[in-house]
Parts: C-alpha cells; structure tokens; sequence
C-alpha cells in the first residue's frame, strides 16, 4: 500500500473516533442541575409530539460507559491487529498467516499418518484395513461423485468394482488413471460409414458380443469393422487398454446396451474423460485412492 | 438547541448522513481502487471467450449464485475441499463479481477441471442421476434453449468500457462460435465452468 494511501486510511480512522469521542462528551449532559429545577419539575428539551413532551434528562451510566467501551475496543483492535493503513498491527496477524497456521498443525498431525503407507506397495495396501478404510474416505469425498459411493459408477462412468477394465486393472494402471485422467476418444462414425454402415456394424457387434443378431447385416459390417473399427477394438474386438478402447466381445456397455443406444456411440462418438488429480489430490492420498480401487475390484 | 436546525431541514439532514457514512467507505473502499491487489489481474487471466461469457450470463440467468458461491475462504476447511483460497486478481474481470452470499450447494470457485463435461451435462438435466442425495433442481430446457450469438458483441463492447480487456478482433468475431446454430445453452454454461478458478491449483 502506497505512503498516500496509508495516510489517508490513517487520517480518516483517527478522525472517525476522535470525532465519535468528542460527540460524546460535548453533548454529554452530565447531570440535572437543581437551578433548572422548577416546581418540582425537571426541565424539558422543547420538543412537543401530540401533546406529549420529552425531559431533557442525562443519558444512562450504563448507555454512556458503553458507548465509551466501543471507542476503546475500537483503539485497541486498531493496536493489535492490521487496520491503521499499511502498519501491520502488534500481534502481526494475516489473514493468509493463519490460514498457514492451520495447514502446518494439520499437515504435521496428518503427515505421519500417510507417510506409513506411503512406500507401501498398491498391492500390499489391500491387506491393511485402516489403509482401506481411509482410502473409502477419500473415494467418497473425491470419487464417488461420478463413480458412485459404492464404485459401482453409472451411465457413462466406469464400474471400479468389477474385473472389467477399460485401461487395464493392474495396480500400476490404476495409480496412472488417477494420477494423469483418462481421456477416451472415439470418433463420430456417421459421416464416415453412413446411416447403413452404422447399422451394419452394430449388428457385427452384436455378433462378436455373442447376441441376437441380423447375420446378413452383420456380414457387410464385418468389412466396415475391419476397415474403420478394428485398429482400435481389435481384430477380435477385445479392445485395446492402451488407448482405453473397450473390450466389445464382454457384454460390459459403459454407454449402455441397447441397440440404439449401441448405433447412438457409432454415430456419435464417445469421449470418456476422467479428469487428473495429479494437481488436485497430493501424491499420497492418491497412493491410497489406489489402494481402495483396487481393493473394490480384488475383493468384489 | 443547534440540532433544531438539522432536524427542521431535511436537506441538510440528508447531506449530513451522507458525510457522515460515507467516511466508512471512504478509509475501507476508496483505497481499494488503488491498490495493485485488487486492480490488477493474476498471471495468465484473460477475458472470457464468446461461448463462456455466454455461459456465464445463463449462470446469472439461472440463479446459479443464489445457491452457489464462487469464494474459497482462506480456512483450511474450506482449501482442503475445494484447492486455493480466492484471491482478488482473478476477478477483475467480472462485472458483476459472482462471489454469491450463500451456499446451499458447493463453492464453484474452482469447480473448473474437476469433474468431466459428461459429468456436468449429466448432472445439469437431472443431479440426482449422479449425485443422488441432491437437492439442486434439474435445468433441462438448458439443452433446447439454442444461442445465436447476437448480443455476444454487445456484451462485449459493454465490459471493455468497464475495463475488461477484450480486442477489436474478439468483438468482431463473437459470434463466429455460434454459427453452426447448435451451441446450446447448456454447452455455454459448461466451457464456463470448466474454466473457473483454473489459473490458481494447489494440492489438497
């Protein structure tokens, strides 16, 4: 804060209450002298209302000291904290200094509590229920959102709580999704394939997926998989955990089933994302947000 | 006595309340006009892009700010759950500031990048598809309602005289994003979230 502004915030504060203090002492009435007594009666201020007049009587003790006491909490605050323009006040206070305070006493209390599982292999954490149980913390706190409380995801976001996986179930592969994100990416198919091939090649997924499907469809879709889908699923359509690319021989429909919803993904395209926590959630937290997940998938 | 004069003379009285409030602003306001803090923008903020300005007006809109703030106090409580504290540079920009008063629902502040446009569309039609103990009303007239773009300029050329620093170039061009006439309400509003409060990461 500039010199100029300094002052100026100085200035007017220092004004403020060295007014509010002389108003009350200059209009300060402090008692009711016996001359202004007539008859008995005290005097009155003038005013009028109704008929009804108003005496013009000292203020309350108690009301006065108290008025008094704000100009002295409002000194003394002004002493120890920062107000006064750019002086930092006796006890030094910040705002971000206590918000620091805070996270040092908790990062001192929590710090040892991961740190014994943070060398802990991903694999070993499984066996160790604190480990898990904290992990179940941070899953419903940071997961659960999209995954569902219990892991068992929904339309559109993968079931953690299976042995399907769409990047691959290992350990190391789980650590990695969370860590970096996931982004999927199939491409929108229906101007590439036409309305026809779309139809084709669903009925060809439905065959290699073992359902009921149009055989001769599925025969002309066969070519246009070869052509257009198989770099990504597969020759077989066992998919490709590299890029993410589902299995589609395992009846497992992240996007849902149905035929029509199966032509909609064609069509369309998908674009999972699973957003990184690599800059959000601290290394070892996500060391134990593994541990759970593979936890959820070990022991379904 | 003297304040006889005050009392009988409201025209007086009315200039005299108004020195005498004013002196509040004037030590705890004015200053802040000032002050590098609060005037100048943060490392790499920019003015919201066309789509996002629009989302951000269906926020207001919508009365998102009713239910939401856009505020992360400096409270560990609160850096633990939603990443950096607030700082005042990133909202130079907004006119009106959307800090918001009350939270029914989270802080949004930094809701940028945390959960995927899937989730936020999903979540937008009918919360309780993903967050099932929700109680946020479903915006589905948000997926109809198409923008065109039209006032995109305007609203544009308005924030510049306020000091958002927008180019000739980007009001020339603020409804190119719009043409194709499929940006729908609900696309806006998602580019506007998912861009909040990601200048500024800090590791819960």
């Amino acid at each position: 804060m500039s010199t100029f502004w300094s002052i100026w915030i100085i200035v007017i504060t220092a004004v403020t209450i060295a007014g509010c203090t002389w108003l009350l002492f200059a209009t300060r009435k402090i008692e009711v002298s016996s001359e202004d007594i007539k008859d008995g009666e005290a005097p009155k201020t003038g005013h009028v209302y109704d008929g009804i007049e108003e005496y013009d009587n000292p203020l309350p003790t108690w009301w006065f000291n108290m008025y008094l006491g704000t100009v002295i909490f409002g000194v003394v605050y002004l002493v120890l904290y920062p107000g006064m323009g750019s002086y930092a006040g006796v006890l030094g206070w910040t705002q971000t200094g206590q918000w620091q305070e805070e996270v040092d006493a908790a990062e001192e209390k929590y710090a040892p509590v991961y740190a014994q599982y943070a060398d802990m292999p991903v694999e070993e954490l499984i066996a160790n229920p604190d480990a898990i149980k904290m992990g179940r913390r941070l899953f419903n706190n940071n997961c659960s959102v999209c995954h569902g409380s219990d892991g068992r995801g929904s339309y559109g976001f993968p079931n953690l709580a299976d042995s399907n996986w769409l990047y691959g179930g290992s350990a190391a592969d789980i650590k990695a999704s969370i860590t970096h994100g996931r982004q999927g990416a199939m491409p929108a198919w229906s101007a590439v394939i036409g309305e026809e091939g779309v139809d084709n090649v669903a009925e060809y997924v439905f065959n290699i997926s073992g359902r009921e499907h149009d055989a001769a469809k599925s025969e002309k879709g066969a070519q246009v998989y070869t052509t257009y889908c198989a770099a990504c699923h597969g020759a077989d359509g066992t998919g490709m955990a590299a890029i993410g690319a589902p299995n589609l021989t395992d009846g497992v429909w992240l996007y849902g089933g149905s035929p029509s919803l199966v032509r909609h993904s064609i069509r369309n395209g998908r674009n999972g994302d699973m957003p990184a926590q690599a800059d959000k959630l601290k290394a070892e937290k996500i060391h134990l947000l593994a541990g759970y997940v593979y936890n959820l998938s070990k022991n379904q | 006595m003297k304040h006889e004069i005050v009392e009988k003379n409201i025209g007086l009285m009315i200039v005299l309340i108004v020195v005498a409030i004013s002196f509040g602003g004037l030590a705890q306001v004015i200053p802040l006009f000032w002050q590098a803090e609060t005037t100048e923008p943060i490392e790499g903020l920019k003015p919201l892009g066309a789509i996002a300005l629009e989302g951000r007006d269906i926020y207001i809109k919508e009365g998102c700010h009713v239910c939401h703030t856009q505020m992360v106090r400096p409270f560990r409580a609160e850096t633990e759950r939603y990443g950096h504290y607030s700082v005042a540079g990133e909202h130079v920009y907004e006119h009106p500031f959307l800090w918001g008063s009350k939270r029914t629902g989270p802080d949004l502040a930094r809701v940028g990048g945390r959960y995927s446009d899937d989730w936020h569309m999903a979540h937008l039609y009918n919360p309780r598809d993903v967050v099932p103990e929700s109680n946020m009303p479903g915006f589905s007239w948000l997926f109809e309602n198409t923008l065109t773009g039209e006032d995109t300029a305007a609203k544009m050329t308005a924030l510049r005289i306020v000091g958002v620093p927008y180019t000739d170039e980007d009001i020339a061009n603020a409804a190119v994003p719009f043409a194709s006439g499929e940006v729908t309400e609900v696309d806006a509003l998602v580019v506007y979230l998912q861009q909040l409060g990601t200048l500024l990461t800090r590791k819960r």
